[in-house]
């Protein structure tokens, strides 16, 4: 293998790529060329990093050196100074929001500190369409261990001793469900991967299945033996190009390498994988839903039980488990139980993907370990929140989840103490929010989620989310009544009891965790009419006030509806019979271009009723 | 809502138990560079004057003769003058836990014979060095 002096590893995960990474990457390898320096520097595309907010970036190894935010134009520069004379260049580097100095150094970043990374430990350190690399980094050797060396109960025995729990949501004990399908008489048996990540804001499973495709698919195989399958499925949303590509790009080269197929690493054994698309519904994460869908059938729910351990796909015993799960198994076969034990807390073992979105200045993908506070994850590693603003809240598990206000902050993450809380685990997305967040708002938009992703079958769900959401939605526009709040705890209730399947069950959360932290928002909205956050259309009203405004004409020119009068270095006027509220006055009032001086220039005042 | 399958072609190219080790065997090089660490690390000075005195021609020797080698922990880095430029090209070889040494007057055919004596067989070079340690830095 050609010796390198230098890696330029190029992030090539979503966000990234969505930020011309491959670009960077194209002009990398053209400038490497043009200094002539192909044959000591190699140019490669790895999976997602996790700092998505500063993409597209750059590591370059083996110094450490963390570059973000590139664009082509930076590539000659960074070619030059880096590469041929030796001297780093800071002003590509990552600068954090309080401080002046950059950080040079990927290891010293606080975004990548305090991870600890298990799962994602091949993120942004190998190419993720080289099985030749994955097997570097000890890849397949958990698979050859399980296949040569252990009995199928040793492997079941050795996951249960983990304490691995579904990092699907629901954080059902993994050897457990295992061990029912194992002792199922009937055959054939399958295996499934649950790639249908459809929480808004929630990516842990894409850049997973980008980022290091071998590892599902030696978890997979690990779980075949552990059962006694010859076949599995693994099932991702159309919604996911890149996550397909390189999947199957790793199926056709396991295949290629005896890894996958018949015959396994010649042990005898049999496991073949099939890729199935999925058309992107919320409700195919179901394990139920989804398995109808691989058999053909629209995804809907069915009653459990029997669960799909014992009768699954084509009614025979199949365990379906979340990419995330069974990414963790290789790690927990190759290290054992007692080091993956070893993290976390008493009841929830090891680390846990969260995707950290919404308002928070690092917005990224992060692996922590169980037990993390809240606070340890919004403030130390994500950095706190964008524009000085104050935290509100966070909500966490998708619209299964719930929103936790900042008194729950110092909270340790696990399955049970976010339950405890309201919410869930739920896959890991974690959205912050800021104070100009409206909580009701946020109760709308998860509950018309729900209403339009419920697939009807049962009563309590299919109106119950339609019931709530036009109760809230009544509420956002002034037209809520006293009583709307104990009849949306009762629907709130009836759905949550009555529902068949995951997501129905769950549908309440998002308005009684509201109602539970934010009660006296609600009441607002409802008894005073206003919109403490300033953003229930319905009940604000933008207003020039008159002693800031310079009268420098910027609001009006944005202004889509004519709905600002006013001559140069007069004091403006909203037409309020004109105005849509769409904010851009707000926006593009730069008085004195500083962001501070901008808010009392125009600002959202309470409608006075 | 349902689902499309799709089932992809394939080669043959079967592996057994033992190339999983082979494979990684071979692939140390990367593991190395990505996760910075190494057994050492030879700096080449390619400053101005470095370059201009043949540093590229000292990398390039160096890179092909530590894969000819075999060696796959070493790390091979550049950095700017060392301050002696008459004596260029120069090289600093470190190993761990050992003092770095300095090289100097460097030839393509002398960084060779450094990493045969000294990277691989830990004994210094003592006719092309130029001092063991490093500067004082106040």
């Amino acid at each position: 293998m050609k010796k390198y002096r230098t890696h330029l590893l190029v992030c090539a995960g979503t966000g990234c790529v969505s930020c011309n990474s491959f670009k960077i990457k194209e002009a990398l390898e053209q400038e490497v060329q043009k200094r002539n320096l192909q044959n000591e520097v190699l140019v490669i595309a790895t999976g997602c990093n996790g700092f998505c907010e500063r993409g597209p970036i750059l590591l370059v190894q083996p110094e450490g050196i963390f570059y973000q935010q590139l664009k082509v134009e930076d590539v000659p520069r960074l070619v030059e100074e880096h590469l041929l004379k030796g001297r780093p260049v800071k002003k590509l580097m990552y600068i954090p929001p309080s401080e002046k100095e950059p950080i040079p150094k990927m290891k010293d970043i606080e975004f990548f500190k305090h991870q600890r990374l298990i799962v994602l430990r091949n993120r942004g350190r190998i190419d993720p369409e080289k099985v030749e690399e994955y097997i570097a980094f000890d890849g397949y050797e958990a698979m050859a261990k399980a296949l040569t060396k252990m009995t199928p109960e040793e492997i079941i025995s050795e996951i249960s001793a983990s304490g691995l729990r579904g990092r699907g949501g629901a954080g059902f004990p993994t050897g457990k469900k295992w061990d029912v399908c194992r002792k199922e008489k009937k055959t054939p048996k399958y295996l499934i991967c649950n790639g249908d990540e459809g929480d808004p804001g929630a990516f842990m499973d894409r850049s997973l299945l980008e980022a290091d495709p071998h590892a599902v698919l030696e978890g997979m195989v690990i779980g075949a033996k552990a059962i006694g399958a010859e076949k599995g499925f693994i099932y991702i949303r159309h919604e996911y190009p890149l996550a397909l590509q390189r999947m199957e790009i790793a199926i056709l080269q396991a295949k290629e390498y005896g890894l996958l197929g018949k015959n396994i690493l010649d042990t005898g054994f049999n496991f073949d994988i099939e890729v199935v698309q999925g058309a992107g519904a919320f409700v195919s994460g179901e394990e139920t839903a989804l398995i109808a869908s691989v058999e053909g059938r629209i995804a809907t729910p069915r009653q459990r039980p029997p669960y799909p351990a014992q009768k699954g796909y084509m009614g025979m015993p199949t365990v379906i488990n979340n990419v995330e799960t069974w990414g963790t198994v290789p790690n927990i076969i190759r290290r054992g139980a007692a080091w993956f034990a070893g993290l976390g807390t008493e009841t929830s073992k090891g680390t846990k993907i969260f995707s950290l979105v919404g308002k928070i200045n690092n917005t990224g993908l992060v692996e922590v370990p169980m037990g993390i506070t809240l606070r340890d994850i919004v403030y130390g590693i994500g950095g706190g929140i964008p524009d000085g603003r104050k935290f509100k809240a966070v909500q966490i598990g998708g619209p299964s989840g719930g929103c936790l206000p900042s008194s729950k902050l110092d909270l340790p993450i696990d399955y049970e103490s976010l339950t405890a809380a309201g919410s869930m685990m739920g896959s890991g997305g974690m959205i912050v929010m800021d104070e100009k967040t409206c909580m009701v708002d946020i109760a709308k938009y998860f509950l018309n989620f729900l209403r339009d992703e419920s697939c009807g079958k049962c009563v309590s769900c299919r109106e119950g989310t339609q019931r709530m959401w036009e109760i809230v939605k009544r509420i956002t526009e002034g037209k809520g009544k006293q009583s709307d709040l104990a009849l949306l705890e009762e629907l709130a209730t009836a759905t949550m009891d009555a529902s068949m399947c995951g997501l129905g069950q769950t549908a309440a959360n998002p308005v009684l965790s509201t109602l539970r932290y934010f009660k006296r928002e609600f009441e607002i909205h409802i008894k005073e009419k206003r919109c403490p956050a300033g953003v229930c259309l319905a009940l604000i009203q933008y207003e020039v006030i008159p002693d800031r405004c310079t009268g420098c004409l910027a609001c009006k020119t944005s202004c889509p509806q004519d709905a600002i009068r006013g001559t140069l270095k007069d004091v403006h006027l909203i037409d309020q019979e004109k105005c849509i509220k769409c904010g851009a006055c707000y926006e593009a009032c730069k008085f004195e271009a500083i962001e501070t001086e901008r808010d009392p220039a125009i600002r959202i005042v309470e409608r006075a009723r | 809502m349902t689902g499309k399958k799709r089932t992809p072609k394939v080669k043959q190219k079967k592996l057994k138990i033992q190339d999983l080790a082979k494979i990684r065997d071979k692939a140390r090089a990367i593991m190395t560079i990505r996760d910075g660490e190494g057994r050492g690390r030879v700096t080449v000075h390619m400053g101005t004057c470095g370059i201009a005195a043949g540093a590229r021609e000292i990398m390039d020797a160096l890179l092909d003769q530590l894969s000819k080698s075999r060696v796959k922990d070493m790390i091979v880095t550049t950095s700017g003058c060392a301050g002696f430029c008459r004596r260029e090209p120069m090289a600093t070889v470190e190993l761990k836990g050992q003092p770095p040494v300095k090289y100097i007057d460097l030839t393509p055919a002398k960084i060779r014979k450094i990493v045969e004596k000294h990277v691989l067989g830990g004994h210094i070079v003592a006719e092309f060095a130029l001092a063991i340690g490093s500067e004082t830095i106040y």
